[in-house]
């Protein structure tokens, strides 16, 4: 175990196949994170648990893409947010025009349309909503006066598919459609075909105008959203919330908990256990005994007790993750101390005179580095997969929204009995990989420090 | 060291750890534990007043009425002892006294099925459940994981070894309970062969809740026992990988003794003293793991009881949960030290 040099170990490395795919996936995951922390504002994790964020998101939306596996397409939840604006002023009456073109290729009706605008103006324009379908069909959807105000005011106003106004209209103009249209919604009816009740394909056109008969005339914002059951690369959960912004989130931390609680456990646990082996009598008898105390503590209960009583924050329960971390390394560092400390150069340098603490860390601790490091390795998916437990229970921050939050999340709300896999697929992989990446280079270490096995 | 002595002082360390967990638990909740007693105590005096309307009848104010009640609230408590801060020795003392001798209180929130709020009542319901479901799979995992782990450390390299270690490996990043949830969604929405909540429907009472049990105990058993073969199979396999090399093995095989009987009798015999000892300690080890997999599928056992107990804050059930998972825990940490210790007599010189 001692002869093997960092060079032998390097080389030795290299050549592990499982080593070098471990390193791999760790990369990848680096590089994520660094992108995530670098291009995602930091706003959005911290928008995670604000519902008022998420509002315009549809609910527990499928991954988009989805689509290309399957020969109905599912339609798309739609956010527009550029319409192509137009300006008018014809005698005493301006109007100001919003298009929004909508491509629609689904075999299923959107959810539902919802357009949200702020206009500025003054007096009492008349708002109206047309769309106008692939077929060359225009429905009118709705014409409306808005509020009066004196002075040049801002007026924000929702209209929802469901609104009676639209109904209405849609009904005086049943004409047009071959099958009767009672009791169907809103984007059933426009998003069909007129001979019968089937979704019709093609570019739709919504049309809005305010016409007002002074020239103070604007819509500052301008937002149509087209509800559908599909939406971004991982879809939403029940809460509205863009999934792929919590699982990109997820793995900065994921890596911050797994390597801080490794590492400082591990080097905890070094340090006292070769402290202990190296002075040997009393204090390594009182220092083992004391190592039995926590070693036989129940983890999982006391964590959760602490988490409970004292706080859920992360960093607190990094800590508290560490307090048991570092018992097995000890014991392992202990006994391998104890061997070394046997060998000629540790008594030569303790008959010189040297001093405990430059003997433990000049001669003992470099020679324990190659099981260090394979013990940090091993010990990172144990405090990740501990970490995601405790947030499953719901015992996590509930400020970051870590792997574990989102699958406690889905867990609350039924997603694996309501077939939400989205919802649990992608977060559990997530937990897998990250562990997997480490426990490969673990290996590949420990074939290295324990030869024996290799065989 | 004697065996008698290595017996003792693993004795005395056991205890020790156990007072010492009671301690930590009782100071971490003990604060709210008190306050939840002086108010029990102060609505049971408060009823017992005014069940008998005579007494209050007898006072013309309802503020001497409320001062009288007072005074009965303060005497109360200080009868029970409850006047001194819950830190005071004494009562620190008594608790642990109680809780040494399984005498837990009463549940604030939480019910048995019959409707006891008896925390041992409790306790004593679901603890079978939890024995069943993972003694159960402990064993199937144990004998799945000899036999593979034996067959694959007898022919290293071979497709069964790379096929179990690499298994071995894989499984053991997964958290089971996220398996869990898969296979509910596998098994109960995808084929709806097994139920989603492993909480059978029928009381207790009935002459088919067995069978409804076990029906429903099917799904977690599976995935317990998916996740956990594996490192069990890879332990096993590198004992043996380890025992093949040893010089009696070679001299067993120079004399032309068949394989077989070499790895499962010889080798799988030299192996016996640690794979005996992963065996106690695994029992224990998965009754902790159990929280998270019981409130994945909803097993009504000891780790669901502890997950409902703390999402209402049921301070008696907690203390009463974790001192029961504690005791199992340090009992199974105990045998297996001292199989260990009997096995192996090099680990009793220290």
């Amino acid at each position: 175990m001692s002869s093997v040099t960092p060079q032998e170990i390097k080389a030795e490395f290299l050549k592990s196949k499982i080593g070098i795919a471990g390193i791999g996936i760790l990369l990848i995951l680096i590089l994520t994170s660094i992108t995530v922390v670098v291009l995602v504002p930091v706003n959005t994790f911290k928008q995670w648990n604000n519902p008022g964020n998420w509002i315009s998101y549809p609910k527990v939306a499928i991954p988009v893409w989805v689509n290309l596996f399957l020969s109905e397409k599912i339609p798309e939840h739609k956010i527009l947010t550029t319409p192509t604006v137009n300006y008018d002023v014809s005698g005493d009456t301006s109007i100001t025009t919003h298009q929004f073109g909508v491509n629609f290729g689904y075999d299923d009706y959107p959810n539902d349309f919802i357009y949200q605008f702020s206009a500025k103006y003054s007096g009492t324009p008349l708002f109206q909503m047309d769309v106008i379908r692939p077929d060359g069909l225009q429905l009118k959807l709705i014409s409306t006066s808005l509020p009066h105000s004196d002075s040049n005011s801002i007026h924000s106003e929702k209209i929802f598919s469901t609104d009676d106004t639209i109904r209405k209209n849609l009904y005086l103009q049943s004409d047009k459609f071959l099958f009767p249209l009672n009791n169907l919604s809103a984007e059933d009816i426009i998003f069909s075909k007129t001979e019968k009740h089937e979704p019709l394909k093609g570019n739709y056109v919504f049309l809005i105008k305010v016409y007002n008969d002074n020239q103070e005339n604007q819509i500052p914002e301008s937002k149509l959203i087209i509800g559908g059951k599909a939406f971004g690369m991982m879809g939403t959960d029940e809460l509205r919330r863009d999934l792929a912004v919590g699982l990109l989130w997820g793995t900065p931390l994921a890596l911050f908990i797994g390597l801080v609680v490794a590492i400082a456990s591990v080097l905890m646990g070094l340090l006292y256990g070769v402290y202990a082996g190296y002075k040997g009598k009393k204090t390594d008898e009182l220092l083992m005994r004391f190592n039995d105390v926590i070693y036989a503590l129940p983890v999982l209960p006391f964590l959760i007790i602490l988490s409970v009583t004292i706080s859920n924050s992360i960093f607190v329960m990094i800590g508290f993750l560490m307090v048991f971390g570092w018992v097995g390394v000890a014991k392992v560092a202990r006994s391998m101390s104890l061997q070394i400390k046997t060998r000629g150069y540790v008594d030569a340098a303790n008959m010189m005179g040297q001093k405990d603490s430059k003997i433990v860390l000049r001669h003992i601790l470099p020679q324990l580095l190659p099981y260090a490091f394979a013990s940090i390795a091993i010990s990172v998916p144990a405090a990740i997969t501990t970490e995601a437990g405790l947030s499953f229970l719901g015992l996590g921050d509930p400020s970051f929204p870590t792997w574990g939050q989102i699958l406690h999340d889905s867990n609350v709300y039924g997603a694996a009995s309501r077939g939400l896999w989205w919802w649990i697929m992608p977060p559990g992989i997530m937990i897998a990989i990250t562990g997997l990446a480490f426990v490969f280079i673990g290996n590949a270490l420990d074939a290295i420090v324990n030869p024996k096995l290799k065989r | 060291m004697s065996l008698k002595r290595f017996i003792a002082t693993r004795l005395i360390t056991m205890f020790a750890v156990l007072m010492i967990t009671l301690l930590i638990t009782i100071a971490l909740v003990g604060s709210n534990m008190d306050s939840i007693l002086k108010q029990g105590v102060a609505f049971q005096v408060r009823s017992e007043i005014t069940d008998n309307p005579k007494i209050a009848e007898s006072f013309s104010s309802t503020d001497e009425f409320e001062s009288f009640i007072q005074t009965q609230i303060d005497q109360r408590i200080k009868t029970l002892g409850l006047d001194e801060p819950w830190y005071s020795p004494q009562r620190i003392g008594l608790t642990m006294y109680k809780i040494l001798f399984l005498d837990f209180g009463h549940a604030t929130f939480l019910t048995s099925d019959s409707g006891s709020s008896d925390v041992k009542e409790i306790i004593l319901e679901k603890l079978p459940k939890t024995i069943l479901l993972f003694t159960t799979a402990t064993i199937i995992i144990s004998v799945i994981g000899i036999f593979l782990g034996a067959l694959s450390g007898s022919k290293v390299g071979s497709i069964v070894d790379r096929v179990t270690s690499s298994f071995a490996i894989i499984s053991s990043s997964f958290p089971v309970w996220w398996i869990g949830m898969l296979m509910i969604f596998l098994f109960s929405f995808v084929y709806q062969i097994f139920p989603a909540r492993a909480t059978p429907l029928i009381p207790s009472s009935d002459p088919g809740y067995i069978g409804s049990l076990l029906y429903h105990m099917t799904l977690p058993l599976i995935t317990i026992v998916i996740i956990g073969f594996g490192s069990w199979a890879y332990l096993v396999r590198n004992f043996i990988v380890g025992i093949m090399q040893e010089d009696f093995i070679i001299a067993k095989k120079t004399m032309g003794i068949n394989q077989k009987k070499i790895v499962y009798i010889h080798a799988l015999k030299n192996a016996a003293p640690p794979i005996i000892t992963i065996l106690a300690l695994s029992l224990s080890g998965s009754l902790g793991g159990a929280i998270i997999t019981e409130a994945v599928f909803d097993w009504p056992g000891m780790g669901r009881l502890y997950f409902e107990a703390i999402s209402v804050m049921d301070l008696p059930v907690i203390i009463g949960a974790t001192y029961v998972l504690t005791v199992f825990f340090l009992v199974s940490i105990f045998v297996a030290d001292l199989l260990y210790g009997y096995f192996d007599p090099r680990v009793r010189t220290g």
